[in-house]
């Protein structure tokens, strides 16, 4: 065990809109090496949480810690901005859904990848370049497309050059918004596939919002299932998916179709 | 009939950019914006060094204005009949015996002194422009250090084309804190930024910022360890006064693509030729 | 029965677990009621009861996979007592890596993963080299008849038997002290099963703890240490 502290720790997680309900009182701990589902339909506020524990969207209430490299622990809503910018780039991920909302579409693929690399004071180019093609080689796109445009991938590659860009820094917590959404089912797989590799290989902690049960079953070790704002249920994902205990989990698992 | 206040800008104008040039030059390469005025030429054709120039301007001060080098172009005459008219200073176009130098795309050959002061003429201040084109996101990128970008472009142009590119305005790193644009001289000038004696101050009209360089400052050429930065270098020497290592300009003499290669800092070659 | 529980590798006592079917109207299916059981390392148990009276319940209960409403069941885990009914779910993914290991009916299969390294994956978490789990993988699958040319294949396209054989090549691959095992020879073959039966015996000469659900008659005689009925319904001897 990594001693008695979370990677990541939050408490009373609620933002509201107005008076319409994001989130509310949501808590969690999240351990080294544990990929955490966050599962639920549209509007059930699970997007809204991502955005609340990664330091993006300020929650009207809560706490959210985390524990960083030298063993600090941070309060990720009161930090200053700078910090927040520099984890954002150093020891967190961010996959979105739209692999264009996390690319430089205007640079080479090998720029997008290095980009981290030099922010951190990189200033070798052989070295650079060879750490970008390495990547590539690691989200299984062809090498040779190290000096292509963004624009000129698949959504499928688009989508693994983006992972790319963000593990480049080998981040200790990733946080993933649908990562395979919008994707052709053969793709997703592929993708589903590296993802799961990267996270064993590369002990990742990872929070992961989405729609789709069969990608927490591959990838998560722990379920939260949201509705209304609410987490009704959560356990190990086994335990949500085949023992599911609250109504609206058993409805929710059971409209699933079964390949 | 009305006179014009001494060197065109009212006081409280000066004063407000002689306070905008004092921020900058205590935080050198840092972009502060100031309230930029009307003036009598257009935007793009040297509004901001205008203004700088024409609130440091004293009447004991010695103008040179130069374009291109050159002191004898129409916008180098225009701007030095303005302030010859607005303020009644001596000019010259000798750069050891100029005060104040105000300049566009050129840095002169001959040595800056301590007390010169040279003003440079900036279309575009902000160096990320290029990549981010929101002022909101690019100041807290200044602020923050964020310039990891910056290298992005360098290595995209070495991706491209084998080395960097970038010819003019090369981007560089002032007192190891700001990156700048150092206006649209030629890289062959970078260097003489680094550790100048002279004060180098920067005016944008258009785009309302001033930034400055002062006196024994570090600006440092942004390149990679495999990639050092280079400036020009030419085969040829001046035509007209045989000086090697200097900035030439190539002219066209005849309907043959005849060309000769000449000195462009016009001042640096008569002196050479003694004149 | 032996012993008394205190050195029990497993321990059950007084478990309930009741199915309630929200989206049939709410109707509630009692599965377990209150079963009592302990396993000894080195100990077979077999459970005796006709199919659907809640084997595979108890086996899935004791892996954390169902939760049952009451009721304790306690492993030992790195020396340390563990209720898997209100432990936190990082100690049972813990658990799962070190302590229990778990043979279901099928494979859940990932495509595009050989064959081998699903086999292997369980050795990562007793910090097994990479060299020493692909010998010992390669060992079992060749135990297990399971032809070379597919250890670089995914099981995605392999028949029945095949895949249950690799399901139980990860099962029996790491040093787990107990196993849980439900109906580990169904779709086999009897060369296949009498395999099975000498890995079950290997592990129990190991002093591994097993419970399992074993359809077959003639497996269950040649591997079980006991039998036992959860609903005291008795097997035909």
């Amino acid at each position: 065990m990594d001693g008695d502290v979370p990677l990541l720790r939050a408490r009373g997680v609620t933002r509201y809109y107005g008076s319409r309900v994001g989130c509310r009182d949501v808590g969690l701990d999240l351990w080294p090496g544990e990929v955490l589902g966050v599962v639920g339909e549209s509007g059930s506020g699970k997007t809204t949480l991502l955005g609340c524990l990664s330091g993006r969207l300020e929650p009207s209430a809560g706490t959210v810690e985390f524990r960083q490299r030298d063993g600090r622990v941070v309060d990720v809503l009161r930090m200053p901005e700078p910090a927040l910018r520099k984890l954002a780039r150093t020891d967190w991920g961010i996959v979105h859904q739209n692999p264009r909302d996390g690319l430089r579409l205007g640079v080479t693929a090998g720029a997008n990848v290095g980009e981290r690399l030099m922010a951190l004071g990189a200033r070798h180019y052989g070295q650079i370049r060879s750490a970008a093609v390495d990547w590539l080689g690691r989200v299984e796109i062809d090498r040779e497309r190290v000096d292509d445009w963004p624009e000129t991938f698949s959504s499928g590659m688009q989508q693994r050059l983006q992972i790319a860009r963000t593990l480049v820094t080998e981040p200790r917590l990733v946080f993933m918004d649908e990562p395979t959404g919008g994707l052709d089912v053969s793709v997703q797989a592929r993708l589903l596939d590296l993802l799961r590799r990267l996270v064993t290989d590369l002990g990742l902690s990872a929070i992961i919002v989405t729609h789709d049960l069969a990608v927490t079953r591959l990838l998560a070790h722990r379920l939260l299932v949201m509705r209304g704002g609410e987490v009704v249920e959560s356990g190990l994902t086994d335990q949500v998916l085949d023992d599911p205990q609250h109504p609206y989990t058993q409805l929710l698992v059971s409209s699933v179709l079964q390949p | 009939m009305s006179a014009y206040n001494f060197a065109f800008l009212d006081e409280q104008t000066k004063r407000m950019i002689r306070r905008a040039i004092l921020k900058a030059v205590a935080i050198p390469g840092y972009q502060v914006p100031f309230g930029s005025r009307e003036m009598p030429l257009s935007y793009g054709w040297g509004t901001g060094g205008v203004q700088v120039t024409a609130s440091v301007i004293g009447p004991d001060d010695v103008l040179k204005v130069i374009d291109q080098g050159a002191d004898d172009t129409t916008n180098a005459v225009s701007i030095r009949r303005f302030f010859v008219k607005t303020t009644g200073v001596r000019t010259t176009t000798r750069t050891d015996q100029a005060t104040l130098i105000q300049t566009r795309h050129r840095i002169p050959e001959t040595p800056l002194a301590e007390g010169q002061i040279v003003v440079f003429q900036v279309p575009i201040p902000e160096p990320l422009r290029w990549l981010e084109p929101r002022e909101t996101e690019t100041r807290k990128m200044h602020a923050l250090e964020e310039y990891g970008v910056m290298h992005v472009r360098l290595y995209e142009d070495i991706t491209r084309h084998g080395h960097v590119e970038t010819a003019y305005d090369y981007p560089v790193l002032v007192n190891g804190r700001y990156i700048m644009r150092p206006s649209p001289i030629p890289k062959f000038d970078n260097p003489k930024l680094d550790r100048n004696p002279a004060l180098l101050l920067f005016g944008a009209g258009r785009e309302k910022r001033i930034y400055a360089v002062p006196p024994f400052t570090s600006v440092r050429s942004l390149d990679f360890e495999d990639h050092p930065f280079t400036i020009e270098r030419w085969d040829q020497t001046c035509a007209l006064c045989g000086a090697a290592d200097v900035f030439m300009d190539e002219i066209v003499v005849d309907d043959k693509g005849g060309r000769m290669f000449v000195c462009s800092d016009t001042d640096f070659c008569e002196r050479r030729r003694g004149r | 029965m032996s012993g008394d529980g205190h050195d029990a590798a497993l321990l059950v006592e007084g478990l309930h677990k009741t199915f309630t079917l929200h989206t049939q109207g709410g109707i509630q299916l009692p599965v377990l009621r209150g079963v009592d059981l302990a396993v000894y390392p080195g100990e077979c148990v077999a459970l005796t009861d006709p199919s659907g009276s809640g084997k595979s319940t108890l086996l899935r209960a004791v892996y954390a996979n169902y939760r049952p409403q009451r009721g304790r069941i306690v492993v030992s885990h790195d020396g340390r007592p563990v209720d898997m009914v209100v432990a936190a779910p990082r100690e049972l993914l813990a658990v799962r890596r070190r302590t229990i290991g778990y043979v279901s009916q099928f494979l859940r299969v990932i495509p595009r993963v050989p064959t081998l390294e699903v086999v292997i994956d369980p050795l990562r978490a007793f910090g097994v080299d990479r060299d020493t789990a692909l010998t010992r993988g390669r060992a079992l699958l060749a135990r297990l008849r399971i032809p070379e040319r597919l250890w670089s294949l995914s099981p995605v396209t392999f028949s029945g038997g095949e895949q249950q054989r690799v399901n139980l090549a990860r099962g029996f691959v790491g040093d787990f002290p107990i196993l849980l095992l439900d109906e580990p020879t169904a779709s086999l073959d009897v060369a296949s099963r009498a395999i099975v039966v000498e890995l079950i015996h290997d592990a129990l000469a190991r002093r591994v703890a097993i419970v399992g659900a074993f359809h077959d008659a003639e497996v269950r005689e040649a591997v079980a240490t006991r039998t036992v009925s959860l609903h005291g319904t008795e097997a035909a001897a």
